[in-house]
């Protein structure tokens, strides 16, 4: 299997605080890897270094769509990392409140359309097709995500689990080959995370889009993932199936650990 | 309601009103002439500012608890339906047809039933109107605020009346060159502003709105300083004369063409790929980027739009007074625009519409509180801020049917 | 030489009245990122408030010595009193909506205040007297420095110390700054951040009183307008300094008031404002986070 995201001796540094350390990661492509650790181990830097809201300090990130050639990603601006394919979602939700959710996920259309201000105003033909397709397209996602009860609901309307859902549906629409999800389940309950954990997998299978995912939950993470990467203060410490990771002295310190103190 | 005139609350306005009269006495009831030495005491002001003080606090503090219940209260529902009822009235398509063949009525019978006076008024009003609505596009829609928005109405103004004065060049020729000027205007100022943060960004369009008005007060070569450029022809249809009558009717139908044109496309882009794009970039700038919104090229083209409008505003408004000169282009100006959005409800089309009518004529009519309208203007931001940010007609938002859904749901 | 004197001293004269009003603004960002318009009009609320007292002072018979000490005291009083007030119904109901909401109602604020003194005062400049001193021993260097930009000068320097002490040795300055750093965990911490808040208000508008009496006696008159031009210069000094930062409002005061000393004084009068504003707009594309301030990342 080939790769769609390679990640080597990437390195981040505010001021004199090093964020993330010489991290290799790689995703090959039809995998769902996750990315764990404890709070402040860089994971969300990671991602976004990954997705362009940071400029990495050092290191490379290479985006390989499948079928294409490789492209070095990093100090590209958000919107062209997305143009390019890879499309997130974030730790704390970050929709657009006062935009129904069918519009919501409308905005991923952006990039994949291209109907100017002169389109717009004379609503030709050509325009109003392309509206059409991509009203019908976002609530093809909504229904794959179940929220097209709401769609014209306002987004900050909709309940905690809903809004994680419309949030992947939102990145969904960029049509992804590599979805980035920062922490999905956290805020969930054990109905809407094992929801969510069917989802995800659905994503992977049907639409053969790959996934990299930060996760605190650890069943989710142990269910879905083909591979882990476990990160410490910015170090990546153990990469390897759950059943490896499961069993990982180094981990269990770093990780578990923490968790069997809280 | 009734708990607000228990004895607690009676004494919090007494302190109220007592504190109003303390801070409002130097300025309120002293007036000194230094050059005489004479002071002038006036003493009724401190009553009515104790009494309007006493009553307004009583009416804050409700409306603050209005604008906040109490948490315990399941008021929730209650606010949505409150907010919602106008707007539904608005969407319901008989009320909406009904209306609108009201207003086309009255705006096509206007010039015939009342005196040119009050069809000049009425051609302000509409130039502000089209003023809101591109403003609307910066502010309301994009979310960027622009404090220096008069400099482009300037912009165009100017060009009108500098191609005009120099190179004769007519009216017909002007507006999409003055509307041109301003665009580009827009696009020089924009390109290296706009990556700047939201308040930064305000003051940097004040400044750029008060530098382009001293360059025109002081640039006497160009811009014939503060005396200003007269004598600008009224726009006319090539070999046919007109009476001074017949020229502002002319004007005011041309006003009412270009409102009716600005409606049409800022409701044509409010609904499209653009006009979504920046919603999503007021909302959140990050997560718009994110879904692959180019943030400097959307903003761009919301700020060169805007500028756009106010570039033909501005020639239409060098027509219709002839007469233009730096002092209509100040920062005030600037604010009761600004005000026109925010009272209309930001990015709401009937709102700013409605709004510019209430702010422009209001003032108008009531000639005995126009020399308090400025003062009114700044109280009505403050209070819109306040108790109602959301404007006079809130966020209304296209809604679409699918075959689908069994849910009934009310039609767009 | 001597017109090089005279403008850099011009320039320190102009910066010190610039920083006086700029570190209302710079407080007030710092603790609660509001931009606050309405700062220079209470500035402007400070000198008018002088120049009633003075008159009334005058009439009644007072000597000059009396006449500086009470009208100061009344414009610091009155400024305060407007600047807790407007905190109050302008931004403190505002505290936890969108960015533009605070900006708009200052904004709102300030039309507000300059129209209520035009409207309840005069449109017309009055004269101001001249209530500082003139101090002989400078009489020979009249043509390099006044006696009131001596006074300004010096006045500037003692409030900036004492600023200075306040912030850094007192429980109300400790608390100002624990509250700039971070309100929530301030208020955690049993830090009462209305107060505080109340408290850089009150600061602030002492010290735009200070300089609006100090520039008024100076140039010799006043109108309703004079806060809003005042107010955006001394906001374009706190943003060039580094918004936030008290050495950088100071310093960027001093920079601007000798930009546009030296400008008016070697290029031209006539852009004076220009020159201002210009300056502005070229430090927030070049340097967006000022001469002292620190570029910040948002966090995702």
């Amino acid at each position: 299997m080939s790769a769609v995201l390679t990640i080597n001796g990437l390195t981040m540094d505010f001021g004199g605080l090093r964020a993330v350390d010489k991290v290799h990661l790689d995703v090959r492509q039809g995998e769902i890897v996750a990315l764990i650790g404890p709070n402040g181990a860089g994971k969300t830097t990671l991602f976004n270094c990954i997705t362009g809201l940071y400029k990495p300090t050092g290191g490379d990130i290479l985006a390989i769509p499948p079928g294409g050639a490789a492209k070095r990603i990093n100090g590209l601006k958000p919107n062209q990392v997305t143009e390019i394919g890879l499309a997130r979602t974030f730790q704390n939700i970050r929709l657009f409140p006062n935009m129904t959710v069918l519009e919501n996920v409308m905005i991923g259309r952006h990039c994949r359309t291209n109907s100017k201000i002169l389109g717009a105003v004379l609503r030709n033909s050509r325009t109003r097709r392309e509206e059409e397709e991509i009203v019908a397209f976002s609530y093809h996602l909504l229904e794959r995500v179940r929220l097209e009860r709401h769609v014209n609901d306002f987004a900050r309307n909709l309940p905690y689990g809903a809004q994680r859902r419309l949030e992947i549906a939102r990145a969904l629409a960029t049509e992804p080959f590599l979805l980035l999800l920062d922490e999905p389940a956290a805020g969930m309950n054990p109905h809407e995370t094992r929801e969510l954990d069917d989802l995800i997998t659905r994503i992977q299978e049907e639409m053969d889009i790959s996934i990299l995912l930060i996760e605190h939950d650890m069943k989710l993470v142990m269910n879905i993932s083909d591979r882990i990467f476990v990160m410490e203060y910015g170090k990546e410490i153990a990469v390897g199936t759950p059943l490896e990771i499961r069993g990982n002295p180094r981990v269990i310190e770093a990780y578990l650990g923490e968790e069997a103190h809280a | 309601m009734w708990k607000f005139f228990s004895l607690d609350e009676i004494k919090k306005s007494l302190l109220m009103a007592l504190w109003f009269i303390f801070l409002t006495f130097p300025i309120m009831v002293i007036r000194v002439n230094p050059i005489y030495n004479v002071v002038e005491w006036r003493w009724q002001n401190m009553a009515l500012v104790g009494a309007g003080a006493f009553f307004l606090s009583f009416l804050w503090r409700y409306f603050l608890e209005y604008k906040n219940p109490a948490p315990s209260k399941p008021a929730d529902d209650a606010a949505v339906s409150r907010s919602g009822r106008f707007s539904e009235l608005l969407r319901s398509s008989g009320t909406r047809r009904l209306a609108i063949g009201a207003a086309v009525i009255l705006a096509l019978a206007f010039p015939y039933l009342f005196s040119s006076y009050q069809v000049n008024i009425m051609t302000t009003a509409l130039i502000y109107v089209v003023l809101g609505l591109g403003l609307n596009i910066v502010v309301g829609l994009a979310g960027l605020l622009d404090l220096g928005y008069v400099a482009f109405y300037a912009v165009g103004a100017y060009s009108y009346a500098l191609l005009n004065l120099h190179f004769g060049l007519s009216f017909w020729i002007c507006l999409p060159i003055g509307a041109a000027l301003a665009a580009l205007f827009g696009i020089l100022l924009g390109f290296p502003v706009l990556r700047l943060r939201g308040d930064y960004l305000a003051i940097v369009t004040l400044g750029f709105g008060e530098i382009i008005r001293l360059v025109l007060e002081n640039w006497n070569d160009f811009s014939k300083g503060p005396s200003g450029i007269a004598g600008i022809p009224r726009p006319g249809i090539p070999g046919i004369e007109m009476s001074l009558n017949a020229s502002s009717v002319f004007l005011y139908f041309l006003m009412i063409a270009l409102a009716l044109f600005t409606i049409m496309v800022v409701s044509r882009l409010r609904n499209s790929r653009i006009g979504r794009a920046w919603i999503a970039l007021r909302e959140d700038e990050i997560a718009c980027q994110a879904m692959g919104v180019d943030k400097t090229k959307t903003k761009l083209t919301a700020f060169a739009l805007g500028a756009t409008w106010a570039g033909m505003g501005g020639v239409m408004f060098a027509a219709k007074t002839t007469f233009i000169n730096p002092a209509s282009f100040t920062f005030l100006e600037s604010a009761i625009i600004l005000s026109i959005v925010v009272l209309g409800g930001m990015g709401s089309i009937i709102g700013v519409i409605a709004s510019a009518f209430i702010l422009i004529l209001l003032p108008e009519y009531l000639r005995a509180f126009s020399e308090y309208r400025m003062l009114i203007f700044g109280a009505v931001l403050v209070i819109m801020m306040v108790f109602r940010p959301q404007g006079l007609i809130s966020n209304v938002r296209q809604t679409y049917r699918f075959k689908g859904l069994q849910e009934n749901k009310e039609g767009d | 030489m001597d017109y090089f004197l005279e403008l850099f001293l011009g320039g320190l004269t102009r910066g010190s009245i610039y920083a006086l009003i700029a570190l209302g603004y710079t407080m007030v960002y710092g603790i609660i990122e509001l931009i606050n318009f309405a700062h220079g009009e209470i500035y402007m609320i400070g000198a008018f408030t002088a120049l009633i007292a003075a008159s009334v002072l005058n009439i009644m018979g007072f000597g000059p010595v009396t006449i500086l000490i009470l009208a100061m005291v009344l414009a610091i009083v009155y400024s305060c009193a407007y600047g807790v007030t407007m905190e109050k119904i302008a931004y403190k109901p505002l505290r936890h909506s969108t960015r533009l909401a605070p900006l708009i109602s200052a904004i709102g604020m300030s039309i507000f205040f300059q129209n209520y003194v035009l409207l309840a005062q005069t449109s017309d400049f009055l004269p101001f007297p001249s209530l500082l001193p003139e101090l002989e021993i400078l009489e020979p260097y009249a043509y390099i420095i006044r006696s009131s930009e001596v006074f300004i000068i010096l006045t500037t320097f003692g409030v900036m110390v004492l600023l200075t002490l306040l912030i850094k040795f007192t429980r109300i300055g400790k608390a100002m700054r624990a509250t700039a750093q971070d309100r929530t965990m301030a208020m955690l911490v049993g830090v009462d951040v209305n107060r505080v808040i109340s408290m850089t208000f009150i600061i602030g508008s002492s010290m735009a009183a200070i300089g609006g009496v100090l520039i008024a006696s100076h140039i010799g008159q006043i109108n309703f307008y004079i806060g809003f031009i005042a107010g955006i210069k001394a906001f374009t000094a706190a943003v060039l300094g580094g918004i936030g930062s008290i050495p950088g409002a100071v310093l960027g005061s001093l920079v601007l008031g000798w930009t546009e000393s030296f400008a008016t004084g070697y290029i031209s009068s006539d852009y004076e404002d220009v020159f201002a504003f210009g300056f502005l707009v070229l430090i927030l594309i070049f340097r967006p986070a000022g001469l002292l301030g620190k570029a910040t990342t948002q966090k995702v």
